[in-house]
């Protein structure tokens, strides 16, 4: 079946392909991605950005997506047709399309390619990412205002630097409100599997934390919270629908002004390679509405995050310790992003030994 | 409720797909023939089970649609293996990625939508008894079904007449057919079997699991099920021995991470699979009584002469 939705996708690239040829001052915007755009979290994400640059740019822009593209040989072939159908500007949207993008970029010198959470550029190859973690920081903040017991459960999926820095993040904020907080680590090994992450959370609840924060994609873990009568942050989309009296808030990916913003640079000839990593200020990722908390935990929220979106406040500033009690960063001092990029490290309260 | 009960109570919910798409799967290749398309009849379980949930608002329709979708979809490889004599593996396989490419497609505007829970079912008096009761009489009906199935499907294969009937299909379909046993009957009701077992399965999924439709929830559970019927030397009771024992490990090795015990989780998400088939190769080590169970027909195609 994907397979076959695959080739009228590609069918529908190269009758796309004839119609960019004949107006010269519109650009043809494709998209690859690595998972279905109903998934309710990352793609959905990319998907509802597509589309808010469709709504921006009108008849300037065209847009075009393959979707269910699997990391690996694959996706090169995927990239690859989308270059030669006419695509001026491809964004290829999972860290596992880096390689094959950067093969792909390098037969394509006139198309331009972005490549998302990726560290490999090139001149017609710009990578973009974004703080999650600022989401974090501000979610840890609320969970040590919320929970009883000080304790929080954490679903993680893979240990790479991007998970580890959110789970340091979420944990120092909520330091700065309860110094004892403490969380409890569970990696499922897996961005997507609904009974995993469902068992995760039931095993989290069962020994005791009571809240709870998942950094995999879909909605079982705020089902399960909400059953069991705990609250719940959401990941990637605004879980609410799943949690209505459970969401607190969630990290919503919005990176529909990124996409206006890079074609449009497209659009007036001034595009270049760029390694962009954006946050809440740039508005490449918004808290979902605060909610289910009471007023002065809602008001401490809002104005972290208005700190954090003036650059008055960083997460990572000292004094910070890493879990083994070694002295990180000392007082005032803040994290360069190239520890950030390479975190494999804990710091202090995160109660869990981090897989290498 | 301690956290002993609450571990067991996660296990069910975690086996029970499990030992039911096993034990359907058990039935069909005990007829001689083998159907890799468990994951897809699966996924069409759950989409279709969940669809009805929420167009009629009782999960106890979705349950029958669950199971019928997976008997419909399995009568697609039936006919294309049975009556058409296409190869079983490659046909089993075309199933399983064509229920995910259709699941997909027919729940895409289910997605997101916060499903309904099927409701515990508990017995007065027995529900009472400390610890057992909580675990084994407040339960919801597809836990309840999945323990007559096995029981069932015990009586069936091994005690009664249409049961050695079927096996005799599956140890060889030749002497079978000449003793007058009609094989590509008695096969494709074996197939259809499977299939609602494992829609079934795929209902408990998008009804008690995780209460919600997302493309490919299934995540590889139909693969499980099979590896788990080969592993149990297709015997209904090491199958459900099979299946709680890797729902145990696997709930276990997370409660292990929880409580912060540092052994590497790469390795204890590994666990489950290990400790599974370790303990049913030793189970089922004596070669002789494997070779008696294995159905001597599997996977080959049989065209009468006529």
């Amino acid at each position: 079946m994907k397979k076959i939705l695959f080739a009228l996708a590609t069918t529908a690239a190269v009758i796309g392909f004839s119609a960019a040829a004949s107006a010269a001052d519109k650009a043809k915007v494709c998209f690859v991605y690595v998972g279905s755009k109903t998934d309710g979290g990352w793609t959905q994400a990319h998907d509802l950005g597509r589309q808010e640059l469709e709504k921006a740019l009108g008849d300037k822009v065209e847009t075009q997506f393959l979707e269910n593209v699997p990391e690996g040989p694959d996706a090169e072939r995927a990239i690859e047709r989308l270059a030669r159908s006419g695509c001026g500007l491809i964004f290829t949207t999972s860290f596992g399309f880096m390689d094959a993008t950067v093969k792909i970029a390098a037969k394509f010198p006139d198309v331009k390619f972005e490549h998302a959470t990726g560290y490999k550029t090139a001149p017609n190859l710009a990578t973009y990412n974004s703080r999650f973690y600022e989401g974090r920081y501000i979610q840890g903040q609320i969970a040590a205002k919320i929970s009883q017991k000080g304790i929080a459960g954490y679903i993680a999926s893979f240990p790479i630097p991007e998970v580890v820095m959110g789970i340091n993040s979420f944990v120092t904020g909520a330091r700065t409100i309860n110094p004892d907080f403490k969380i409890k680590v569970v990696w499922a090994n897996t961005w997507f599997d609904p009974g995993k992450e469902a068992d995760a959370a039931k095993a989290l609840i069962d020994q005791g934390v009571d809240v709870l924060t998942q950094h995999t994609d879909t909605t079982a873990p705020m089902q399960v919270a909400a059953e069991r009568g705990i609250k719940a942050f959401g990941q990637a989309s605004d879980m609410i629908k799943a949690g209505p009296q459970t969401q607190l808030t969630a990290i919503v990916d919005t990176w529909g002004a990124y996409y206006i913003k890079r074609t449009q640079a497209f659009l007036d000839g001034k595009w270049e390679t760029t390694s962009s990593w954006d946050g809440l200020k740039d508005g490449i990722l918004t808290m979902a509405p605060y909610t289910n908390m009471p007023d002065d935990v809602k008001a401490l929220a809002e104005a972290t995050e208005a700190k954090i979106r003036s650059g008055e406040l960083k997460p990572f500033t000292g004094p910070l310790k890493k879990q083994d009690g070694s002295e990180w960063l000392k007082a005032g001092e803040s994290s360069d992003d190239g520890t950030l990029l390479g975190m494999n490290f804990y710091v202090e309260g995160v109660d869990d030994k981090l897989p290498q | 409720m301690g956290i002993f009960e609450a571990i067991l109570l996660t296990v069910i919910t975690a086996a029970t797909p499990l030992v039911l798409a096993a034990v359907g799967e058990l039935v069909t290749e005990r007829s001689g023939v083998l159907n890799l398309g468990v994951e897809g009849m699966m996924i069409m379980g759950a989409a279709c089970a969940f669809i009805a949930t929420q167009m009629t608002g009782s999960p106890y329709v979705g349950i029958l649609a669950g199971i019928a979708s997976g008997a419909l979809f399995s009568l697609l490889f039936g006919f294309l293996t049975l009556t058409l004599v296409a190869n079983q593996v490659a046909t089993g396989l075309a199933l399983t990625i064509l229920g995910l490419g259709v699941s997909g497609m027919i729940g895409e505007a289910y997605v997101g939508q916060s499903g309904i829970k099927l409701p515990q079912i508990v017995f007065p008096v027995l529900s009472d008894i400390p610890f057992l009761g909580a675990l084994l009489f407040k339960q919801d009906l597809i836990f309840y079904l999945s323990i007559a199935v096995v029981v069932g499907v015990n009586w069936f294969l091994f005690r009664s007449r249409a049961g050695l009937k079927l096996r005799s299909v599956g140890d060889s379909h030749a002497s079978a057919h000449a003793l007058g046993i009609n094989v590509i009957r008695m096969r494709y009701l074996a197939v259809m079997f499977g299939g609602a077992c494992a829609g079934l399965a795929g209902a408990q999924l998008s009804l008690v699991y995780t209460p919600q439709w997302v493309e490919n929830m299934s995540a590889g559970r139909g693969w499980i099920a099979l590896a788990l019927v080969v592993f149990a030397s297709w015997r209904p009771w090491r199958v459900v021995a099979g299946g709680y024992l890797f729902g145990a490990v696997s709930i276990s090795q997370l409660h292990a991470q929880a409580f912060g015990i540092g052994i590497p989780s790469q390795f204890l998400s590994a666990l489950p699979y290990l400790a599974t088939i370790v303990v049913l190769i030793l189970i089922s080590h004596n070669r002789r009584t494997t070779l008696i169970n294995t159905p001597a027909s599997l996977g080959k195609p049989f065209v009468p002469d006529r």
